[in-house]
């Protein structure tokens, strides 16, 4: 299944194979999850706005105890945004969070314009995006989750191997991309102990928990299932828990493109457009 | 019944953003049938939902101990009427509850024969459509029990609660509260015509003398100041035609979710 380019006659020990890295159900549910959890990110980021706090436990709204808060105050006659996390920390925001300008005005909203969807303050209209694509995003993940199973590429691709585990190798693989020093030659045919434990903790946990945290603050949901309720302490905890996981997952998506830009972005983009990866191989010419 | 209070007030301060709202995915909402497509989700949603829950399946009911130390008044915290003015200074003697439409027998009662029907006391959650919560004990008279007294024509298929409050001021009365239900939600055990909370009298702030409380669905669903029930076979005589005040105005009529 490899297709063999010949690589400079120069260097006639080592050539660059192209190998198949993302089947075509992997790289399709892939960029169809880029654009469901874009939407669903801007426009969580409205429905967040209609109320700017959370809490902790069954109840929770103004009266009651906040867990974190993005709000706008007046200080000295002049508005200022703040974000304030239990009881004592309170950060100061101006222009980003709590106040921030809207075509050229300044503006009391938590999140600002340019993250959610739509711009303009819009519950509804945020409401509508974000089941809409959040019925796509859970299809397209039970796609890739039965594929996964089906096809084998978790046991084969995901699930790491017991010498993997083991504290010395993590720690020399952290201290690599520390170093930004990725596997290269065979090694780069396969996920390293990294990537296969973030992935994991990825698509079995923090997807799973979104969506599941997601469900327990619909009042329909509950009634059908109530144990969501105990499962994460009530409606108020899955919505502070909602926006925890989401929180995790933007750092997730971070680190994912700062790690595909300085691997080489040309051929971490290939492989996962056209499914080829090209690697560099020691070996006699061929 | 949930005010979008800051919602209006940022809409007025965001006036700036008047130029991004010609733009964006309010654009690509109104364009092309995408507005429809994205919409559609509400009937999958409703579907499921109705599957997953059956007709019977309740709504958590708590403790004495969790009800919310402090219940938030939204939306309309009174109606400002003479008519209501009146009925409060006399302590609701007064009032009446309508009941008419696709009925057989359309009745009017008082709040003094509602406390005389079967009642109902449940603790169960109140969730707004912002995502705030609170928990709150409400005693009332199932709805099924008045349904049944009225007796249904074949042709009913919501039930639709008129309201004393008007949360927007507009020359044609649009702004007018109303709310509806269907039938599998109007007959749920745990949808009553509430006249107490937490123990008391409704307060004026909560909808006295009635309000609906429908427990699988947002706070918008939960009609205050109710005084007329019309059974209908469809919407599309009554203001927006989406079934409600805030459905008139984007949001979801199914509010299960």
């Amino acid at each position: 299944m490899t297709e063999e380019l010949r690589n400079s006659p120069l260097t006639p020990r080592w050539r660059t194979i192209l190998i198949r890295r993302h089947s075509v159900v992997t790289r399709l549910t892939h960029w169809l999850n880029v654009l469901c959890l874009g939407v669903l990110l801007l426009s969580g980021l409205q429905i967040f706005n209609a109320y700017p706090q959370l809490h902790w436990g069954q109840y929770g709204a103004d009266a009651d105890p906040a867990f974190l808060k993005i709000g706008a105050s007046e200080s000295n006659g002049e508005p200022h945004g703040f974000i304030t996390i239990g009881s004592s920390v309170t950060v100061s925001t101006t222009g980003v969070l709590g106040l921030s300008k809207t075509g050229g005005e300044w503006t009391t909203r938590a999140f600002p314009a340019w993250l959610t969807l739509p711009p303009y303050q819009d519950l509804a209209a945020g409401r509508r995006w974000h089941f809409f694509f959040a019925w796509i995003f859970v299809v397209n993940g039970l796609v890739y989750l039965g594929y996964g199973f089906l096809s084998h590429h978790f046991r084969r691709d995901l699930v790491p191997q017991r010498s993997e585990l083991v504290p010395r190798h993590l720690w020399r693989e952290i201290v690599d991309h520390a170093r930004l020093r990725f596997p290269k030659g065979e090694k780069a045919r396969r996920y390293n102990a990294l990537q296969k434990l973030t992935y994991i903790a990825v698509i079995a946990a923090l997807l799973p928990l979104m969506v599941l945290t997601g469900l327990t603050m619909s009042p329909g949901v509950d009634a059908a299932f109530p144990v969501l309720l105990d499962i994460f302490g009530g409606r108020q905890s899955a919505r502070t828990l909602h926006f925890i996981t989401a929180s995790l997952l933007v750092a997730f998506v971070a680190v994912h493109v700062a790690m595909v830009v300085l691997s080489g972005p040309w051929n971490t983009m290939r492989s996962m457009i056209t499914g080829r990866y090209a690697i560099r191989q020691e070996g006699p010419d061929a | 019944m949930t005010s979008l209070t800051r919602r209006r007030f940022l809409i007025g301060t965001a006036s700036g953003a008047s130029v991004l709202a010609l733009t964006g995915c309010d654009a690509l909402e109104q364009n092309a049938g995408l507005g429809a497509v994205i919409r559609s989700a509400e009937t999958l949603t409703m579907k499921a939902q109705r599957l997953l829950l059956g007709r019977g399946a309740l709504a958590r009911e708590f403790a004495e101990t969790d009800i919310s130390p402090s219940f938030r008044v939204n939306g309309t915290s009174a109606p400002d009427s003479e008519e209501y003015a009146q009925l409060v200074e006399g302590k609701f003697a007064g009032w009446r509850l309508k009941i008419d439409g696709l009925v057989d027998r359309p009745q009017e009662l008082s709040l003094a024969d509602l406390k005389k029907l079967p009642a109902r006391t449940q603790i169960t959650r109140h969730d707004c459509v912002e995502g705030w919560s609170a928990i709150g004990k409400w005693t009332g008279v199932p709805l099924g029990i008045l349904l049944g007294s009225v007796g249904l024509k074949p042709s009913a298929r919501f039930a639709v609660f008129h309201c004393a409050d008007e949360l927007e001021r507009t020359l044609d009365g649009s702004g007018r509260y109303y709310e509806s239900i269907d039938l599998i939600d109007a007959f749920h055990p745990q949808t009553i015509l509430a006249y107490a909370m937490n123990g008391q009298d409704l307060a004026v702030g909560h909808g006295a003398p009635l309000r609906l409380r429908v427990e699988r669905q947002l706070g918008y669903k939960q009609a205050k100041y109710v005084k007329r029930i019309e059974i209908v076979d469809s919407f599309a005589g009554l203001w927006g035609g989406n079934g409600g005040y805030w459905e008139d105005r984007g949001y979801e009529w199914y509010a299960g979710i």
